[in-house]
This record gives structure tokens, C-alpha cells and sequence, in this order.
């Protein structure tokens, strides 16, 4: 495998050709957040919380989509990019209701924790609150579109690790919603296997296991890379 | 001449209040550095002029919370945004999700007059400027002590750790 060698923040940096930057920011330890992005399923750059600046481009990239180049030079926090990224969570907590003080997820909640990281401490724009359903149907899971980011790892999960593809993206804009099967009861679901892994994965209190009151749904995502790297037929 | 400070409570449940009051015996050497000239802690009745800073909890819901920090507004210099009532509009705000007057439908004995509440619950800095935010629900002794002694020195609070939520 050919070598490039990358400047981040202006520090040299080695990076294996076709490796993604986000690969390469946390191998060498460079912290950038992440909201969509999971160790174990692909990428697809929906967050954007991993902008980064790269000279030469015109427009900033995200780190977990764009493949690293020779001598590749990046800007991973700076005060427009910090900016962004706070701007980032203040939509996402205005676009839907997320109101930590009663969720189920509170204090494991990637959401809520990145806000406090980034020093996101109002959101400027008017809350949407859109009147949104809770999915109960379903014997042991809910899922509550209210703390729902779109950020797709449920999707992706069911669909590149169980294998059954029960979830998808209905609708466009701010009216795209996680469905079922067709929009159908997630109880009535003839794909889904109940394996949980979608709630796992669910980095809000969107996805949770019924019976949690506030604060007590934690997430364990841990299982992910293993069962990605068999799935691939690799040790 | 010791700053003067102000706490207000409107829309939310005191619980703010009771974080103020669990900085336990800090309690004593704020009471000593601050002059507290408004708060449902004494008896003031009207808030009064030239307040240096005010901690105001609870979100905006009703015509009289609207006008109340208006004119705290006018009286205030550094105003703070105390926890998620204010900050997000939090539980209040959940009905805003609902149509008109549906909310009521939580009371055995809805009211029979009308309601002087606004049809969206606020945070207080959609309603006039806000200095400074807390989040929290609600926000520790340790982040209200922070920012009372950061103002006092005039620097920026050190409140990381903070969140929404509790």
C-alpha cells in the first residue's frame, strides 16, 4: 500500500493511500466529533460535524467521506469551524424536540454531550417543535421521532450488519423521517429480527429499550467493529 | 458599593432556585460580596433600578412573564439565562407542540376564563438580549457559583461541564 504524507493543523502526518481522513485524524489522535459516523458502518458524511478545511478546496469537506491525498494540507479546528459546527447542533436541536431533561438517553446521549464539548449553550434559531410521533408498537423497543438526528446508523446497521434492511429514510427535507418496512408499525414489521442493534447504535434517545425511565438508556456500540470485520470474513 | 443582585422565577419549577441555595455555605460569602435587592428569596415586592446582574429562571409563557422581563430588561445590566427553562423553554415548552388550548386537557378542572398565556412558550433571549446562558435542569451549585464570582471578577465564566439535561 502506497504512503501520502498529510499536514493536520501543521503537524506531518502518515497516511495509507485510500484511507479516509477521519481514519487518519483518530489514528494519530486528532479529535474531531463525529455525530453519524460509527466505527463499523460506512460513512456517508450526513452529520456534518467533521468539516475540516483543506487547502486548495473550495468549499470544507467532511472528514469521514473524503479520502486522504499526498501532501493533503487540513484545518481541523479553527473559530469558523467551531462556528459551524455549533450551528450544526443548534439546527438539529431546533428542527426537533429534544428535551434532555426528560429523555430516556440523558447523560449518554452523543447529542447532549457534544453541545456541552463545544460549548453550545442556546440555540439561536426558533425551536420548530414539530408535533411528532412515538412508535411503541414494537414488544420491547420505541423509537421517539422527536430525538431522532436522521443521522442514518439505524438504516445503515440493519441493513450492512443484521442484514435485514427494516429501516430507511421516508420523505425529503425536514418532513424525512426513519420508517419500517413502508412506514408501517415497527411491531407489525415482517423484516425486522428484533436483534436490537439499531437501538444500539442510536447515538440520541431516539432508539431505546422499553422500560427505561430518564437517564437510564445506555447505549453499547462496542459489539460493532467486531461483528462489521466478520461480517467482511476477516478475524 | 456592592453589585446588586436580582433572581427571578418564572415559568419553571424552582428547581433552579434549589441549586442556588444547595451552594451551602458559599451562600454566606456571596450574600456578603452581592447586595440582594430582588429575588422570591425576600421581600421585595417591585424590582427595582440599576441591578447589576439578575439570574432568571423559567421560560416565558404568559403576558405577565413577558412584561416582567421587559422591564428587568430595562433594570438589569448582565442578564442570565439560569437553567434550561430559559435557556430552551424546556418542559413549558412541550406545549407548544400541541394545538390551542389542548394542553388544558391535563387539568381535571380546566380553568373556565380565558388563559393570559402566549401561544408559544420562549426562551428568554427570543423575548429581549441575554449576557450569559446556563444550561442545566438543573444547573449545579458549582456552575451558579462559577458565574456569580466569574461576574464579579469580570471574567468569563468557566462552565464547561455544563449541558442541557441533568
Amino acid at each position: 500500500m502506497s504512503v501520502c504524507t498529510l499536514f493536520v493543523d501543521g503537524r506531518e502526518v502518515s497516511a495509507g493511500a485510500g484511507e479516509t481522513l477521519l481514519e487518519v485524524l483518530r489514528e494519530n489522535g486528532i479529535d474531531v466529533p463525529t455525530l453519524c459516523n460509527l466505527e463499523g458502518l460506512s460513512a456517508v458524511g450526513a452529520c456534518r460535524m467533521c468539516l475540516v478545511a483543506v487547502k486548495g478546496q473550495g468549499r470544507l469537506m467532511p472528514a469521514c467521506t473524503t479520502r486522504v491525498w499526498d501532501h493533503m494540507e487540513v484545518t481541523t479546528h479553527d473559530e469558523r469551524l467551531d462556528r459551524y459546527r455549533r450551528g450544526v447542533l443548534e439546527l438539529l436541536f431546533a428542527e426537533r424536540n429534544h428535551v434532555c431533561s426528560v429523555c430516556v438517553a440523558s447523560g449518554h446521549c452523543e447529542l447532549q454531550s457534544l453541545a456541552a464539548q463545544l460549548g453550545m449553550d442556546h440555540v439561536r434559531f426558533d425551536y420548530l417543535h414539530p408535533p411528532l410521533a412515538v412508535d411503541a408498537s414494537h414488544p420491547r423497543f420505541a423509537i421517539d421521532h422527536n430525538r431522532c438526528i436522521l443521522c442514518t446508523r439505524c438504516v445503515r446497521v440493519c441493513d450492512e450488519i443484521e442484514g435485514a434492511h427494516t429501516w430507511d429514510v421516508a420523505g425529503r427535507g425536514v418532513k424525512a423521517w426513519v420508517v419500517t418496512d413502508l412506514a408501517e408499525p415497527w411491531g407489525e414489521s415482517s423484516t425486522c429480527t428484533s436483534c436490537g442493534k439499531c437501538v444500539q447504535v442510536c447515538p440520541t434517545g431516539s432508539l431505546f429499550v422499553k422500560g427505561h425511565a430518564v437517564g437510564e438508556m445506555e447505549k453499547r456500540t462496542a459489539f460493532l467493529p467486531y461483528l462489521a470485520r466478520r461480517r467482511k470474513g476477516t478475524p | 458599593m456592592r453589585p446588586r443582585l436580582a433572581t427571578v422565577w418564572l415559568d419553571g419549577c424552582s428547581g433552579c432556585h434549589m441549586s442556588l441555595l444547595d451552594m451551602d455555605e458559599r451562600l454566606l460569602d456571596v450574600a456578603t460580596r452581592y447586595e440582594l435587592v430582588y429575588s422570591p428569596l425576600i421581600d421585595a415586592k417591585e424590582f427595582p433600578d440599576n441591578v447589576d446582574v439578575t439570574l432568571v429562571e423559567g421560560a416565558v409563557s404568559t403576558e405577565a412573564d413577558l412584561a416582567k422581563i421587559r422591564k428587568i430588561r430595562g433594570r438589569t445590566r448582565t442578564l442570565v439565562s439560569l437553567g434550561d427553562c430559559a435557556v430552551t423553554g424546556n418542559i413549558p415548552a412541550l406545549r407548544n407542540l400541541l394545538p390551542p388550548g389542548e394542553a388544558l386537557a391535563v387539568y381535571d378542572h380546566p380553568p373556565r376564563s380565558e388563559v393570559p398565556a402566549l401561544r408559544h412558550v420562549q426562551p428568554v433571549h427570543q423575548v429581549v438580549p441575554v449576557e450569559l446562558h446556563l444550561p442545566g435542569c438543573p444547573p449545579s451549585a458549582d456552575a451558579i457559583h462559577e458565574v456569580l464570582i466569574a461576574l464579579l471578577e469580570g471574567r468569563a465564566p468557566d462552565v464547561r461541564g455544563a449541558r442541557f439535561g441533568n
